[in-house]
């Protein structure tokens, strides 16, 4: 069944022109993924997540009354519209105002002037330096190294995991790992949830690992495309199908290598506020390696670390992130998983989100982030439809 | 500092709940008008369709594009107005005269037999034909005493529904 799987959606994002929603087969609609969708090469099937039969069946006899009774399905639209878990989970939380009256206000005005005045250009030294410290060294052993491969690459890992460090020292991170850390070894993979590109840089302080990430405009991209390209990072384009195939052909070949970096994912796709996770794609969950959770929880008692990418450039959040007091975190280094017999590749990437989630204490919710990029396709329209139409064809037979 | 509930005044707020009879609290209010600044992104003071179909729970519906109709750059009171019938507070007449305008969707006054048809053909989608579509139909309009030709008024739908009751409610959130 699996193989069937992927192999049908890669022939799908070759001739991604075919609208495939027509070929649904009813009796197993949940498992055969058939969207015209350019982006799902890995798209998770929200069917498998839904609880089933959200509209409670009537039974018995067939009357006007009934048929007339749209109010379940309008329930549902108002439902969504009053409130609905999706826009939830990039809700940028508000900071907690506190400088309210007039014995904390000029504490308040103390505050700014510190942060802004004190904190932030120390900060803008302190990473002046680091980015001095860290060409002066980097380019050398780039260019100088190129013979000594083995030496090369180590030198450039402490390099960029030094930078990260300045990097994290700019706003000040108070950051609490717990559980093993990483090693270099082949055939496995890392996964955490995703709040915002910082992440990447808590975790890469540590260990360097190679990240699979949305290639960036401006100076993150320039960054990815030089820097981090040296420690094995593989970018792709959101929108380019032929880049996911890619993608993937990497990742398989990265995880056998043994002296790669170890592979970071974030399978959620997107940075999702720090109170829920969505759903996880199932691309780090069928490579057949080792996946190890990782939860990162922000304490936002400083600041929302949650990059709101529609609303807010990097440059803009990582601003934000100087000029606060703190970025407080927890980053936990949780059990090594493996895919259990019997077990499919979603199954087993629902299990892995259970396990961060309830470490980290963050809720999860059955969307797929990339929804805030497109509309969800017909498919799971069409889900409802037949579960109405077959009960009313059933309800017609019984009289 | 401010959050969106402090821009509106109590006078805002009661002008809104006159609007909508005083279905919703002024807790309900304020919640609901922070969501409406929410799905309303650029911040025109209306909802456009687009931004109803960015919420995927809202596109999902098998009725959306229906609904889109009636509730496409409604602005605040409007919106609240539209929601009002969901409340548990509004009354059977209030909720069978929303869906009757969902039936009624051009707005004559009467839903003919192609009009209710129209909503099965939303509803069921390509999982039943259109034969079986009219079929059902005509047998349950029959059985109602109604024809294939006869037109139904709002009278009829109360009638109809009669005193059961209707499951329609959606709470709004109050933090």
């Amino acid at each position: 069944m699996e193989k069937k799987d992927s192999s049908s959606q890669i022939s799908e994002n070759v001739s991604h022109a075919t609208t495939g929603d027509a070929q649904i087969v009813p009796q197993n609609m949940g498992k055969l993924n058939s969207s015209s969708s350019e982006l799902d090469l890995d798209r998770p099937n929200l069917e498998d997540y839904l609880p089933i039969g959200s509209i409670p069946e009537p039974r018995g006899k067939l009357r006007l009354r009934d048929f007339l009774d749209i109010s379940p399905t309008l329930t549902e639209a108002a439902g969504a519209i009053v409130d609905d878990s999706f826009t939830r989970c990039f809700k940028s939380n508000p900071p907690e105002p506190w400088n309210w009256n007039i014995y904390l206000f000029p504490l308040w005005c103390f505050g700014v002037v510190i942060r802004y005045g004190v904190l932030f250009p120390v900060r803008v030294l302190v990473l002046t330096i680091g980015w001095i410290i860290f060409l002066s060294s980097f380019i050398p052993v780039h260019f100088l190294l190129k013979g000594h491969d083995k030496l090369r690459k180590k030198m450039e890992r402490i390099l960029v995991e030094l930078i990260c460090s300045f990097f994290v020292a700019s706003w000040t991170g108070v950051v609490k790992y717990h559980g093993p850390r990483p090693s270099m070894r082949p055939k496995q993979v890392f996964v955490a949830n995703h709040t915002s590109m910082i992440d990447f840089i808590i975790l890469e302080q540590i260990t360097a690992f190679a990240v699979i990430m949305q290639k960036h405009p401006g100076w993150v991209g320039l960054l990815q495309s030089t820097i981090l390209e040296s420690v094995g990072c593989i970018w792709f384009n959101r929108s380019e199908a032929k880049d996911r195939e890619i993608v993937a052909r990497k990742l398989r070949e990265h995880v056998v290598g043994v002296d790669n970096n170890p592979l970071l994912i974030f399978p959620e796709g997107t940075c999702v506020n720090n109170h829920y996770t969505v759903m996880f794609k199932k691309g780090a969950f069928e490579l057949g390696c080792t996946v190890c959770p990782i939860a990162i929880k922000y304490n936002k008692i400083f600041v929302d670390a949650f990059w709101n990418s529609k609303k807010q450039s990097f440059t803009m959040h990582l601003l934000q992130l100087m000029t606060s007091w703190a970025v407080v975190c927890d980053v936990w280094y949780l059990e090594p998983q493996n895919l259990k017999p019997g077990e499919t590749p979603i199954e087993f990437a629902e299990r892995v989100r259970d396990i961060i989630s309830v470490r980290a204490g963050i809720k999860k919710v059955p969307w797929d982030g990339y929804l805030k990029y497109s509309r969800p396709s017909p498919k799971h329209r069409e889900r409802k439809q037949q579960s109405f139409a077959e009960s009313v064809l059933r309800r017609l037979e019984e009289k | 500092m401010g959050s969106a509930s402090s821009l509106l005044t109590q006078y805002d707020i009661e002008e809104v709940q006159e609007h909508c009879n005083k279905i919703f609290s002024q807790q309900e209010i304020v919640s609901l008008y922070q969501r409406f600044c929410q799905l309303d992104r650029n911040a025109k003071g209306f909802i456009s369709a687009d931004e109803f179909l960015s919420v995927p729970e809202f596109a999902m519906n098998p009725l959306s594009q229906r609904l889109l109709k009636m509730v496409d750059g409604l602005n605040f009171k409007d919106f609240v107005a539209f929601l009002s019938a969901f409340s548990a507070k509004a009354s059977m007449h209030q909720k069978i005269e929303l869906i009757f305008k969902v039936y009624d969707s051009d707005c004559n006054g009467k839903v003919s037999f192609n009009d209710i048809l129209e909503v099965l053909q939303d509803l069921s989608g390509s999982f039943m034909s259109d034969e079986q579509r009219e079929q059902v139909l005509s047998q349950v309009l029959q059985e109602a005493g109604y024809s294939r030709g006869s037109y139904l008024l709002l009278d009829d739908f109360v009638k109809v529904f009669g005193k059961s009751g209707l499951k329609m409610e959606v709470e709004v959130p109050v933090d």
